[in-house]
């Protein structure tokens, strides 16, 4: 038996509603593609050349751009803070300041949205193709499960790269506003370094760092189910590189303010 | 054998499969035909387990593929082997890697028994020597070939090949039958294959089944559908046009 059609005043509220439940269908679908994969991770045997081939993908070739972004942040940095501490007597301070902002938000945040312009968007694309090629059906059909294949080692390599980049950005930031307060205006290295050491502690560079380990897994996640789930050919590839790179930055800025406020 | 009953597929209210009733005997090559658009590769995914049917059951080797999840479902899939329309090999291997992937994943063959397999399965598809070549440095026919190779080289009891002719030459498309043919007689696998290389697939076949707006209209021996009175079936293997309403 069909319904009979709603009164037009009610379209709306059937639309919304509509609208609504496609949203958590869509949220459920990404939770148990996270459920799935992290029941992949666990589940032996464990495919250590693919999770290595991954850290090269997603770390080791993100390197040179995270080097050279890490290197501008800190001079950048270096320039704005010494001019701005300058004013008020508090130049001394120049190491610390660079130091905090790159350890606790800038390195962790940067670096991330750094490797999903350069990885994220690859593996995206790179598992979008391997969809409508029917790559991963023959996966399937070969008994071998995509998840444990593609997705399972993308998202450990996450978990291992994007701190070892965070840590190379911060350091590289580092020596950036060193070049620019100690080099260019003259401080003293000893005042640079020594008030870092006074200023920085463990707890500064843990909260970057579980900053840096939860978006290794966000941007693995996004980018891989939104390869996943790729459909209609190139324009589909193309429309899923975009939306992961998109959705990846949003929930890095998002989640960076969350676990600020949650961290110490 | 395979046998499929009362099979439907509904895609967002449209129905693609009516109730699809097939057996495949144990050894034999049964080709689908129908025209594009009609189902056949739909059915073809169900066959292999990547669509779960709505109503109807798949049995191979007596059991019912429909219910099948898991580990199960993969237990099921190592018999088979897969040629897909496009070939599906991975752009990032070569040709020789992709031959021994489902040996290096699947088995624990030792690394001289896996390549002297894929040396094997590259000779007799006619491709010894071009083993290191990457798929897209090949042609389509070569990787066509490749691709079949790949999925008979863990000598599965069924295989699969959805649409393995499409965009060749004349010449190619019977070089393909010729090959599969052989490799059939070889090996005495089971093979169910979509097509609509008319009149190719009767040189072919041992049965044919024509798939039309969801269903087998008709399926026999290559003389029964070249001599069929079903009108669907005639019009097809003739490659007349539709009527067009005056």
């Amino acid at each position: 038996m069909t319904e009979p059609p709603l009164a037009p005043a009610l379209r709306p509220i059937e639309g919304l509603g509509r609208w609504t439940l496609q949203i958590v269908n869509s949220l459920g679908r990404f939770g148990a593609f996270l459920g799935q994969a992290i029941g992949a991770i666990f589940t032996p045997p464990f495919k250590l050349w693919a999770l290595l081939g991954r850290i090269n993908y997603i770390g080791f070739r993100s390197l040179l751009i995270i080097l050279l972004t890490g290197a501008f942040t800190g001079m950048v940095l270096g320039l704005q803070l010494y001019l701005t501490l300058t004013r008020f007597g508090s130049d001394a301070f120049l190491g610390p300041a660079v130091a905090l902002s790159l350890i606790r938000e800038l390195g962790p945040v940067l670096a991330a949205l750094m490797v999903t312009g350069r990885a994220g968007s690859a593996l995206t694309a790179e598992i979008g193709i391997m969809r409508i090629t029917e790559q991963i059906d023959a996966l399937t059909v070969m008994a071998i499960s995509p998840m444990r294949y593609l997705v399972a080692p993308s998202i450990v390599a996450g978990l291992i790269s994007f701190p070892m980049m965070t840590a190379m950005f911060d350091v590289v930031g580092i020596f950036g506003g060193y070049l620019v307060g100690v080099e260019l205006f003259g401080l003293s290295a000893g005042t640079y370094f020594g008030e870092m050491q006074t200023f920085v502690d463990m707890r500064d560079i843990m909260t970057g760092f579980w900053k840096s380990v939860c978006f290794g897994v966000i941007v693995t996640w996004v980018c891989t189910y939104k390869g996943f789930h790729v459909s209609r050919g190139a324009e589909g590839v193309a429309a899923a590189t975009t939306q992961a790179v998109v959705l990846s930055s949003v929930l890095i800025l998002v989640w960076d303010y969350f676990l600020g406020t949650v961290l110490p | 054998m395979i046998r499929v009953e009362g099979l439907r597929k509904s895609f967002h209210g449209q129905a693609v499969l009516r109730g699809v009733d097939l057996e495949v005997p144990t050894g034999s090559i049964t080709v689908i035909i129908g025209r594009s658009g009609g189902g056949k590769s739909v059915f073809l995914k169900h066959l292999i387990g990547l669509l779960r049917p709505d109503s109807g059951r798949i049995e191979v080797g007596g059991v019912d593929l429909a219910v099948l999840r898991g580990r199960a479902l993969d237990e099921v899939r190592r018999r088979y082997g897969v040629v897909f329309q496009g070939g599906a090999l991975f752009d990032s291997m070569s040709c020789r890697e992709n031959v021994a992937f489902p040996l290096r994943e699947k088995t624990r063959l030792a690394r001289a028994e896996i390549a002297a397999r894929v040396d094997t399965s590259l000779e007799r598809v006619g491709l010894a020597g071009i083993g290191d070549k990457y798929p897209e440095e090949v042609s389509g026919g070569m990787r066509k070939r490749v691709a079949i190779a790949r999925a008979l080289v863990t000598e599965p009891e069924i295989v699969f090949f959805d649409e393995p002719t499409t965009g060749l030459d004349p010449v190619l498309v019977n070089t393909i039958h010729r090959l599969i043919q052989e490799l059939h007689r070889r090996s005495r696998f089971t093979a169910v294959m979509v097509s609509h290389e008319i009149p190719e697939v009767f040189e072919l076949a041992d049965r044919i089944g024509m798939l039309h707006e969801g269903r087998i209209v008709e399926i026999g021996p290559p003389d029964a559908i070249q001599h069929s009175q079903n009108p669907v079936v005639r019009q097809f293997i003739r490659g007349e046009p539709d009527s067009e309403p005056h």
